[in-house]
């Protein structure tokens, strides 16, 4: 009966063309918006972890409450005996501090007025120590555009866009103008030996990299870190692992008041992150819904369609003694069939373009032009073993919808109302 | 189960709702029919022909009174049940033909066979006596479209009898056919009711198929108004 009923696929053409098109278009939007989303998503936590929230942070419980303020006056003090306390008791991880500062970058003339001046968003990290993981976690010798990195205490990065706005040219000297940590000015001079472009927005209007020693001396910050951030040694996110050892350690420091008592977050813990995930993560199914309904209103229509075209056939089979029970399960065989052959192609065509997203990347600079979101200005799709799979859901589902409530028809209506189509 | 006869009605009623009103389109018929009769329900148009077919045929259900075929009660019936009966014994002949048209003439004498379960060696070999029956045997890879009118209603009779059923229900099989092609299709089924005691029943108001007929039963406005028997059919054209 299979073999039969695969015939006539075959040969009408027309009968199965509008079904396999409907599935292969909504099959390939599901596969394509998945493998987009996921790479997004991956992205999103990719750049935002080794920019900013690790795969935990460690800040002062105080620090943390004002995070957004970046309070270095909150910043938490014995930065060096944590980390190897840290080291000690989560060796999974590996660890590094960070200061964040704002500021002013304002660029002398010879007489020492001020040429040009600019916000600055900067980030204090460690550059000079043997084993740092700065390097290679954000990339910083490949995102240079200009000069070099910097090699001895004193020297700075600032982004390429930054620099131009500036006027600024390589090794001249620039003022930070700040506050310390314990409110008074800070003005301090640092050489500009390279510009960066890191490709996300957020950072790239105005972002200034400094060893973190040199930072810690212009604020007053002695031994002092706003942040630590901890990442697994692989630096692939376990977002279960992450929050227990999160419990763990501020399990040790329940009950303590004091607003200095250090605190560690997880990646999902730290603001907006864990609602902006989880809002992506609901898109997934939300949409796959979407489509499944869509498309099974289509497909309803091609299968009524269809099957109105169709009674001569039904009629004869009903006659030729086929049972409705098996005529109704004969056609949503036929559209399995039909559901397969177009979620086989829809996921190939969208794999295909998928994979083209995942090597290229989707550039989406210019909506983020005021971003303040570390969202890396190139998307990438991801695909996943799931991709290769996930069309099977509406792709099948829908048209088996379709076709069972277009073949209710052949329920309700009577045998001998059938019959009575034949006699035309 | 009575043997002497393979379908009786009894005070056969059926009734058509028709908005306020409704139409009688049987009005207690009594009928029997046995074994190799190849017999006629003729009558002009609207008198109940094709309706009467199709409750013999458990395509429809009485309103009233009771149809036995082949000793099961048409009105006891569920779909399945009357779809297994007419899967196993009861053929159709339609005016239209009603071939499937992706399928080719094998196929389409094939279907009952499938439906039947049949294993593909059971089925090449019926298949092929069928349409040996039609003198179709060369045309098994052809579509429909391919087919002329009086070879597509052969496909048709050869789908019918493929399976050897007991009764072939024909409704206007000739109405599309000009008249050599009546008379071919026509003979083909006396020689299958000779041959294999098949008992046909045709609905016709056809002049060329009533000349075959061995019994002639006249419907008017649902009701049976005559009911003749005619010893020798060949007489061809002249009542006797
Ligand atoms: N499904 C139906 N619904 C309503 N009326 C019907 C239906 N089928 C047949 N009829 C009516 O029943 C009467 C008998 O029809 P039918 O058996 O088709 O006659 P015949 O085949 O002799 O031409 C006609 O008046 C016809 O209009
Ligand atoms: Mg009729």
């Amino acid at each position: 009966m299979i073999k039969f009923i695969i015939k006539g696929i075959l040969r009408d053409r027309s009968r199965s063309l509008i079904p396999i098109l409907v599935v292969i278009f909504g099959v390939f939007l599901t596969v394509l918006f998945y493998c987009y989303m996921k790479g997004a998503v991956n992205g999103f936590i990719d750049t935002g972890a080794k920019f900013d929230s690790g795969h935990v942070k460690i800040m002062s419980r105080a620090y943390d409450e004002n995070s957004d303020q970046i309070p270095n006056d909150l910043a938490y003090i014995g930065a060096e005996q944590l980390i190897s306390e840290l080291k000690q008791e989560f060796p999974g991880f590996v660890w590094t501090k960070r200061i964040r500062f704002g500021g002013l970058l304002d660029v002398p003339d010879e007489a020492g007025e001020t040429r040009a001046q600019g916000p600055v968003a900067g980030m204090a990290l460690d550059l000079f120590t043997e084993d740092s993981l700065e390097w290679e976690l954000l990339g910083i010798e490949d995102s240079i555009v200009r000069g070099k990195a910097p090699e001895s205490p004193g020297e700075i990065l600032i982004s390429d866009e930054f620099a131009d706005s500036l006027e600024i040219a390589l090794g001249e000297t620039a003022t930070l103008i700040s506050a310390t940590m314990y409110g008074s000015m800070a003005a301090a001079n640092f050489t500009v030996v390279g510009t960066v472009h890191f490709g996300i927005s957020a950072l790239d209007r105005g972002a200034m990299v400094a060893d973190v020693k040199d930072i810690q001396m212009a604020l007053d910050m002695e031994d002092a870190a706003g942040e630590i951030l901890g990442f697994f040694e692989n630096f692939v996110y376990r977002e279960e692992e992450a929050g227990l050892a999160a419990l763990k350690f501020n399990a040790k420091y329940e009950g303590d008041d004091d607003e200095f008592v250090p605190v560690m977050k997880s990646l999902h813990q730290q603001g907006g992150m864990v609602e902006m995930l989880d809002m992506i993560n609901m898109y997934m199914p939300v949409m796959v819904t979407v489509f499944v309904i869509i498309m099974s209103i289509v497909l309803w229509n091609a299968g009524l369609i269809g099957s109105l075209r169709r009674y001569g056939e039904i009629g004869v089979r009903l006659a030729m003694g086929e049972s409705k029970g098996h005529l109704y399960r004969s056609m949503i065989a036929e559209s399995l069939i039909l559901g397969c052959i177009g979620t086989v192609l829809g996921t190939a065509f969208a794999l295909v373009i998928a994979f083209w997203l995942q090597e290229k990347g989707f550039n989406i600079s210019q909506l983020m032009q005021s971003a303040t979101l570390l969202i890396n200005d190139v998307i990438r799709a991801k695909i996943t073993p799931f991709a290769f799979v996930i069309g099977f859901i509406p792709g099948l589902l829908a048209n088996v919808l379709g076709s069972s409530i277009a073949g209710i028809g052949i329920y309700r209506r009577k045998t001998a109302q059938l019959m009575k189509e034949l006699e035309v | 189960m009575d043997n002497s006869y393979l379908i009786k009605t009894d005070e056969l009623v059926k009734i058509f709702p028709m908005g306020e009103t409704s139409i009688i389109a049987l009005n207690h018929v009594n009928l029997m029919f046995k074994k190799a009769e190849f017999a006629g329900l003729v009558g002009p148009s609207g008198s109940g022909k094709t309706t009467l077919l199709n409750i013999i045929g458990s395509l429809d259900s009485p309103t009233e009174g009771s149809t036995t075929v082949m000793g099961q009660k048409i009105e006891d019936l569920s779909h399945k049940q009357g779809a297994e009966l007419r899967n196993q014994h009861i053929g159709f002949i339609f005016q239209t033909f009603n071939l499937l048209p992706v399928y080719t003439v094998f196929e389409n004498v094939e279907f009952p066979l499938l439906l039947l379960g049949l294993s593909p060696q059971e089925r090449q070999d019926k298949v092929m006596k069928a349409l040996e029956w039609v003198q179709l045997a060369d045309r098994v890879k052809s579509k429909p479209a391919q087919l002329s009118g009086g070879e597509s209603q052969r496909v048709a009779i050869a789908r019918a009898v493929v399976k050897e059923p007991k009764i072939i229900l024909a409704d206007e099989p000739t109405a599309n056919l000009d008249a050599e092609n009546s008379h071919n299709i026509l003979q083909t089924m006396e020689k299958i009711n000779n041959e294999l005691e098949t008992t046909f029943i045709f609905a016709t108001h056809d002049e060329k198929v009533i000349q075959y007929l061995r019994r002639k039963i006249t419907l008017i406005d649902g009701k049976v108004a005559k009911d003749e028997v005619y010893d020798n059919p060949t007489g061809r054209g002249e009542e006797q």
